[in-house]
């Protein structure tokens, strides 16, 4: 099967072949980013532009590296220096884009439902790079992609999800990804901090962390934004590492083989210990690798030549 | 246009001529490569991987020297991307051999526009800097739009561009033979 999206908004609208179409489409990609001359001609003269409302290092740059080695154009915009700070509605930043010509336009906003609002308004692929706490489809496939590369497979895999599940977009995708491809996901962290309907999308609510990680194969470790201590959500980041963070003792209650990532960046011993983090489960760098393949991949898939059918 | 819209015109090659002309392709790329030191073969994918795999191991019989086999997918290469409506699947380049220096043939199954040969030649050049780049194919079936030809050729079939060139492998297609195809 092809791709017949205009867009990349979540993973909830995907079907477990798209997803698969996505993953086996970042393994090519990923030869390419091994090469001495990291670059194919494949999108020459296609462009793609990154709305970034909020700050990002990994998604960002990964976007933009992803856009060049396929030959793309590519232009960065922040709300900090844009038209945004002179009162610019999204919708209006949006059609600008498209009015230059944009073929793709990268979008990350504090409000959940910002890229699905984006892609009704333009003709341009939206793709979303995390809105609000709603999705974050592109983490979530390279996650998959990590995983699937070191096991092989996702169907039957056990993967725990630990932190702030309530405002984690990562998770979210998580979820929806994991659960269509066949995975068993199980959830855990502060009750502060867990959804109330989590159980509804396919995930296992566990209050006991270490049950939650017994003989997992693969340790999902959310970050965990400083401010929500400041909300009181938790008492300390003292006692969240306590009761929730990754080390090595609670590493040896996960399957022998099991791996650890994180989406990035880490909070060193908070959510996760500085030897769980550089340690041999950890595939936290690669990540970091297959999240150029897999933007690749998305890219490469969503600027075929026609517009695209269907428009979510 | 899906093979099942089209029917048998007539039969090119049965097994026997196939093995007959690759088997003559491995001894003329013995011959004008005097030997087979720093030859590689690449196969374009699909058909022309099992193809190039063949003439490796016809090389190997004759020569006693194993030649490296590495297999391009020239899918992020072609020409006709942005035209499109579904993005072709891309599948994975597995060259493990430095190309700099080697003397390579590029394999495939039918020669016809030229135009996936023009993109093998360019997806070759990203990985190195060849010191000669052969074409090698088993069907020659005529009507070029850039100019490219065969240095090793099994069969030369004149077409019209009605026709299709069916190759039929038995690793991928479980049989063995060239059949030209017309449309119902």
């Amino acid at each position: 099967m092809g791709w017949s999206r205009k867009d990349l908004l979540g993973l909830r609208q995907l079907s477990a072949e798209e997803i698969k179409l996505v993953l086996d489409t970042a393994v090519p990609m990923k030869e390419i980013i091994g090469r001495k001359i990291k670059k194919t001609p494949t999108l020459r003269g296609r462009s793609m532009a990154t709305l970034f409302y909020e700050n990002s290092t990994r998604t960002r740059t990964s976007f933009e590296l992803a856009a060049k080695f396929l030959s793309a154009d590519t232009v960065g915009l922040s709300a900090s220096s844009s038209s945004v700070m002179k009162g610019e509605s999204l919708r209006d930043t949006g059609l600008t884009l498209d009015a230059m010509g944009v073929d793709v336009v990268v979008i990350r906003h504090p409000a959940s439902g910002a890229a699905e609002f984006l892609a009704g308004c333009i003709p341009a692929a939206v793709i979303n790079a995390g809105d609000g706490t709603h999705e974050h489809p592109t983490q979530a496939l390279l996650d998959m992609f990590t995983i699937r590369e070191k096991k092989g497979t996702l169907a039957g895999l056990k993967v725990a999800i630990v932190g702030d599940i309530l405002h984690s977009r990562v998770a979210r995708s998580n979820i929806w990804g994991l659960t269509k491809m066949g995975a068993e996901v199980r959830v855990t962290g502060p009750a502060t901090l867990m959804p109330p309907d989590i159980e509804q999308m396919g995930a296992r609510v566990y209050t006991d962390t270490d049950a939650a990680l017994e003989g997992v194969d693969v340790v999902n470790v959310l970050r965990i934004q400083l401010e929500r201590q400041q909300q009181g959500l938790f008492p300390s980041l003292r006692e969240y590492s306590k009761l929730f963070g990754i080390n090595q003792r609670r590493l040896e209650l996960t399957a022998p083989d099991a791996i650890v990532i994180h989406p990035g960046p880490i909070n060193r011993g908070v959510e996760i210990d500085a030897q769980v983090a550089y340690g041999s489960r950890s595939l936290i760098t690669r990540q970091v690798t297959n999240g150029v393949a897999v933007r690749m991949a998305i890219l490469y898939l969503l600027t075929g030549g026609e517009t695209n059918a269907i428009p979510h | 246009m899906q093979e099942r819209d089209l029917k048998e015109k007539a039969q090119i090659l049965d097994d026997k001529g196939m093995r007959r002309a690759m088997v003559r392709i491995a001894h003329e790329i013995i011959e004008r490569n005097k030997g087979v030191e720093n030859v590689a073969l690449i196969g374009i994918r699909r058909r022309g991987v099992p193809l190039a795999q063949r003439l490796a191991k016809y090389i190997s019989d004759i020569e006693g020297t194993n030649v490296p086999v590495g297999i391009l997918d020239i899918t992020l290469y072609r020409d006709d991307l942005t035209t499109l409506a579904n993005q072709p699947q891309v599948h994975q380049t597995e060259v493990n051999f430095p190309v700099t220096g080697k003397k390579l043939v590029l394999v495939d199954d039918v020669l016809f526009t030229g135009r996936t040969v023009r993109a093998a030649l360019d997806a070759i050049m990203d990985l190195g800097r060849p010191e000669v780049v052969q074409l090698a194919v088993l069907i020659d079936r005529g009507h070029r739009e850039i100019p490219i030809r065969a240095d090793y050729v099994g069969k030369n079939v004149p077409t019209s561009r009605k026709e299709v060139i069916s190759v039929r492998l038995t690793e991928i297609d479980q049989e063995e033979r060239v059949v030209i195809l017309e449309r119902i």
